[in-house]
């Protein structure tokens, strides 16, 4: 199910003082079984874009396809599509409100209608994924940190089994360990068929997990690709205040320092890159 | 959705108005509504009209920002008019059919009410519009400021009412983001019958409740960190100064009452 965005434009509050331009004439598409990686500086457009793909703002100029169909069309069910193309928000543990994770995590699949044992099924597969201790699911998500409330957040929108997952910002303010575990959560989801669009600022974990990455500057597309496309051309990332992943960084040292490396993108890679640059043979 | 609600809002242009000393606007809208309830024929509206269109021209507002304001009231508007309209005595009858009976005196006093709400709505509005809330709050506490001394906590009022009004677009902010959440988890909060509704509503309220609580604990948290410790010997940023242009505004406003009572 590719989701196509053709020249669309975004603008808040036309027509009036407070108006500004979130997006402008972004162009591309999102392939099935993509991983991609939304990155940008603060005020992007990020969030803006994300919210666009399933229909919670509606695009001032251009369409957004999905399967092919105009989601703004006028005969389309949001609610429908809403499933099929989830969204987690940015801090996502302040949208939970039900007494326990159970009941929660529920709250979305009992809106497409599901009950008994059929809601029962998809409530503890989604709980599964997110890897949280069993006995969470009858506590109050209050009583949760912060990282697990996330989590079960994530759950109640992977309980919707929707072919595609919008990710705004789901390792924001984590700790490390939080932000591997669900990094690697998210990774296993994209393995499992789902695919993903992720919105993050940590560029080690978009160059060891995304397939594709998007960059966003003021609004605009400004550049598309694989991932070590993308981080080859680290200048302009850096002129964009944004990052290139710490791998790069070490791959471009040893460079300046003599040593012949290409750009790696993962430990393991540059491991074996130093290795051979070094004649050594690699155990990793 | 949410955040499209303009209502009071700040409307960031510059403008004579705009740099009347908050005090002034204070009290001149005050003098302005009761002005508006000093005349009791049709005429008197016209110099209150004129007033108001001036005022706007003189602030720079369009006049659609201000209708705008009156949108949200128009069921009470509707209200007042019918009843005024249907239920007072007198002896002109315009038409009369089964046991509804118009009158003149009637169709005059609705006329009347009707357009009496909507001055002061407009009145009221044209004030938030061109006053920044924490100008407003501000004005407003050195007014009450004399009651200070029998004991009326002027300063509490008028840092709780800043405190309230800038957290109000960050609220709207947070339920719309909210519900959005929710909606993304299939929520419907815009079809079903009343109780259904009500129900939908549980979902953004909550969340909207436990945040708002967090909220106000870190901003008591926050102010205490930096010594707040209630209005006593507080020195202000902005020092409010009367000027000619306040004088002008009330010269104006002064000529309003004047013109009112003349027409009466």
């Amino acid at each position: 199910m590719p989701i196509k965005i053709e020249h669309m434009s975004h603008t808040y509050q036309p027509g009036t003082p407070f108006k500004s331009d979130a997006l402008e004439d972004i162009d591309f598409t999102i392939e099935d079984g993509d991983l991609l990686a939304l990155i940008g500086h603060t005020g992007s457009g990020k969030s803006t874009l994300a919210q666009h793909l399933n229909g919670l703002l509606t695009p001032t100029a251009g369409r957004v396809l999905v399967d092919g169909q105009d989601i703004n069309g006028k005969d389309v069910n949001r609610r429908a599509l809403r499933q099929r193309v989830g969204l987690l928000f940015q801090y996502a543990e302040y949208q939970l409100f039900e007494e326990t994770v159970y009941k929660d995590i529920a709250f979305g699949p009992k809106n497409q209608g599901l009950s008994g044992e059929k809601l029962d099924r998809r409530v503890r597969a989604a709980f599964d994924k997110v890897h949280l201790p069993p006995e969470t699911l009858e506590k109050s998500p209050f009583e949760l940190s912060g990282g697990q409330m996330r989590r079960v957040a994530l759950a109640g929108v992977v309980a919707m089994e929707p072919e595609v997952l919008v990710l705004d910002e789901p390792i924001a303010g984590l700790d490390p360990k939080g932000r591997d575990e669900l990094t690697e959560i998210i990774h296993e989801l994209h393995r499992g068929g789902v695919t993903i669009v992720l919105i993050s600022h940590n560029m080690d974990d978009v160059a060891r997990i995304a397939t594709k990455v998007a960059v966003l500057e003021r609004g605009r597309l400004a550049m598309l690709g694989t991932p070590r496309e993308i981080f080859s051309r680290g200048d302009e990332l850096e002129a964009m205040g944004l990052d290139v992943p710490q791998t790069i960084q070490l791959c471009r040292a040893l460079r300046a320092g003599g040593l012949e490396v290409p750009d790696c993108l993962t430990g393991e890679e540059l491991c074996e890159a130093i290795c051979a640059a070094k004649g050594v043979p690699s155990h990793a | 959705m949410l955040k499209d609600i303009t209502l009071g809002q700040y409307y960031p242009v510059e403008s004579f108005v705009h740099s009347l000393d908050p005090r002034a606007k204070i009290v001149l809208t005050i003098v302005f509504m009761v002005a508006v309830f000093l005349g009791s024929s049709l005429f008197a509206a016209i110099p209150i009209v004129l007033f108001i269109l001036l005022t706007a021209r003189l602030a720079n507002l369009p006049i659609k920002m201000l209708l705008k304001g009156i949108k949200p009231l128009r069921i009470i508007l509707i209200f007042t008019f019918v009843l005024n309209l249907f239920f007072t005595a007198g002896d002109t009858i315009l038409v009369e059919w089964w046991k509804i009976r118009i009158t003149r005196e009637g169709l005059m006093s609705a006329v009347r009410f009707s357009l009496r709400l909507v001055f002061l709505v407009t009145g009221a509005s044209v004030l938030t519009l061109t006053t920044q809330p924490v100008a407003l709050t501000d004005g407003l506490e050195r007014l009450l400021s004399p009651l200070a001394k029998i004991g009326f906590p002027a300063h509490e009022l008028a840092m709780m009412m800043s405190i309230a009004l800038r957290f109000i677009p960050t609220l709207l902010e947070e339920a719309d983001k909210i519900m959005k959440a929710q909606m993304a988890r299939g929520a419907d909060f815009e079809s079903g019958n009343l109780i259904q509704r009500a129900k939908a509503m549980v979902p953004l309220l909550v969340p909207l409740f436990v945040s708002a609580f967090r909220r106000a604990g870190d901003l008591a948290m926050a102010m205490e960190a930096r010594c707040y410790h209630g209005g006593r010997g507080r020195t202000r940023l902005r020092i409010l100064k009367l000027g000619k242009n306040d004088l002008l505004a009330a010269l104006g406003t002064c000529a309003l009452v004047a013109a009112v009572i003349l027409i009466g």
